[in-house]
C-alpha cells in the first residue's frame, strides 16, 4: 500500500473519529461539551471535504507518482 | 555496490524493497499494539469498576480523570502532522525541493507540539500522585500513551534525519531520496493511526 492509499484510510478513520467523538460529546452535560460536539462535527466534515479533494486530485493530476494505490 | 530494487518495484512482489520492509516492520508493531489493547480489553472485563479508585476516590468514567480537552487538542495536532508529511512526501514528487522542507518543518513542529502537550498531561497526573502503580487503569494507561510517545519520538529523529544531513540525497538521487519519504511517511501515518485507535479506547470508553 502506497502512502497516498494509507494516507486516504487515515483520513477515514480520523473523520469516523471526529463524528463519533461529537456524539460522544453530545452525551456530556454543560457548554464544554456542546463545543465540543461542535467543532468534531465541524473538523469531521473538514476532513470529508479534505479526503474527498485528496483524491479527486490523486485521480485528476496523478501527480503523486510512484506506488500502487 | 548499488542495491538493487530501492526505488523500482522487484519483479516478483511487486513492490520495491524498501516498502516491504516497512510493511514487515508496521506488522511487527501490530502485533505490539495489538497485544497491548487486548491486554487492556482483558482488565478492563476482569475490573469490577473502571476506572475504579484512584487516590481514594472512586471514577465512574475515564473522562472523569484524564484531560479529554488535552487529548483532542493533541488529535487535531497528529492528524494536521499526518497531512503535513503527505504534502511533505508531494512536494518532492513534484521536485519542489524548497516546499517539502516546510512541511517537514511542520510535521516535526507539531510531533514536538504533541509531545509538549502530552507532557503536561502527565505532569498533572504525577502532580496528584496518579502513577502506573496506582491502579490497573492508570498502569495501561501509562504503557501505552508512553509507548505510544515514545514511537512519536523515533518518528520525529527520523524526520529530523531526512530533513537536515539525510536531505543531502536529494542532489545525488532525487528518487531514491522521494521514496524514503514515502517510507517515512508510512511510520508516521502508522503512529498517528494507532493515536486513532488509542484516544477512544482510553479517554472516552
Amino acid at each position: 500500500m502506497s502512502l497516498k492509499a494509507f494516507h486516504i484510510v487515515f483520513i477515514v478513520a480520523s473523520a469516523l473519529l471526529s463524528l463519533g467523538f461529537g456524539v460522544w460529546a453530545l452525551t456530556g452535560d454543560g457548554a464544554f461539551s456542546a463545543a465540543a460536539a461542535g467543532v468534531a462535527f465541524l473538523v469531521g466534515a473538514a476532513l470529508v471535504v479534505y479526503g474527498v479533494r485528496f483524491l479527486k486530485k490523486v485521480a485528476r493530476t496523478g501527480y503523486i507518482a510512484g506506488g500502487k494505490l | 555496490m548499488q542495491i538493487p530494487f530501492t526505488v523500482a518495484p522487484r519483479p516478483d512482489t511487486g513492490v520495491n524493497n524498501a516498502k516491504i520492509g516497512v510493511w514487515l516492520f508496521l506488522a511487527s508493531e501490530v502485533m505490539l499494539f495489538g497485544g497491548l489493547f487486548s491486554a487492556y480489553i482483558f482488565l478492563r472485563i476482569g475490573a469490577p469498576e473502571w476506572p475504579g479508585e484512584i487516590g481514594g476516590h472512586m471514577y465512574e468514567r475515564a473522562s472523569d480523570i484524564l484531560n479529554v480537552p488535552l487529548a483532542t487538542l493533541n488529535t487535531i495536532i497528529l492528524i494536521g502532522s499526518s497531512v503535513t508529511m503527505v504534502m511533505s512526501w508531494a512536494s518532492l514528487a513534484m521536485k519542489r525541493f524548497d516546499r517539502y522542507r516546510l512541511y517537514m518543518g511542520a510535521t516535526i513542529a507539531l510531533g514536538f507540539a504533541f509531545l509538549i502537550v502530552k507532557a503536561f498531561e502527565y505532569g498533572e497526573k504525577f502532580s496528584h500522585g496518579y502513577l502506573p502503580a496506582e491502579n490497573n487503569f492508570l498502569a495501561i494507561y501509562f504503557v501505552l500513551t508512553g509507548l505510544h510517545g515514545l514511537h512519536v519520538i523515533g518518528g520525529i529523529i527520523v524526520n529530523m534525519y531526512f530533513m537536515w544531513p539525510g536531505a543531502r540525497m536529494w542532489k545525488t538521487d532525487p528518487k531514491r531520496f522521494t521514496n524514503r519519504i514515502e517510507i517515512a511517511g508510512l511510520y508516521w501515518h502508522f503512529v498517528d493511526l494507532v493515536w486513532i485507535f488509542l484516544f477512544p479506547t482510553i479517554y472516552l470508553l
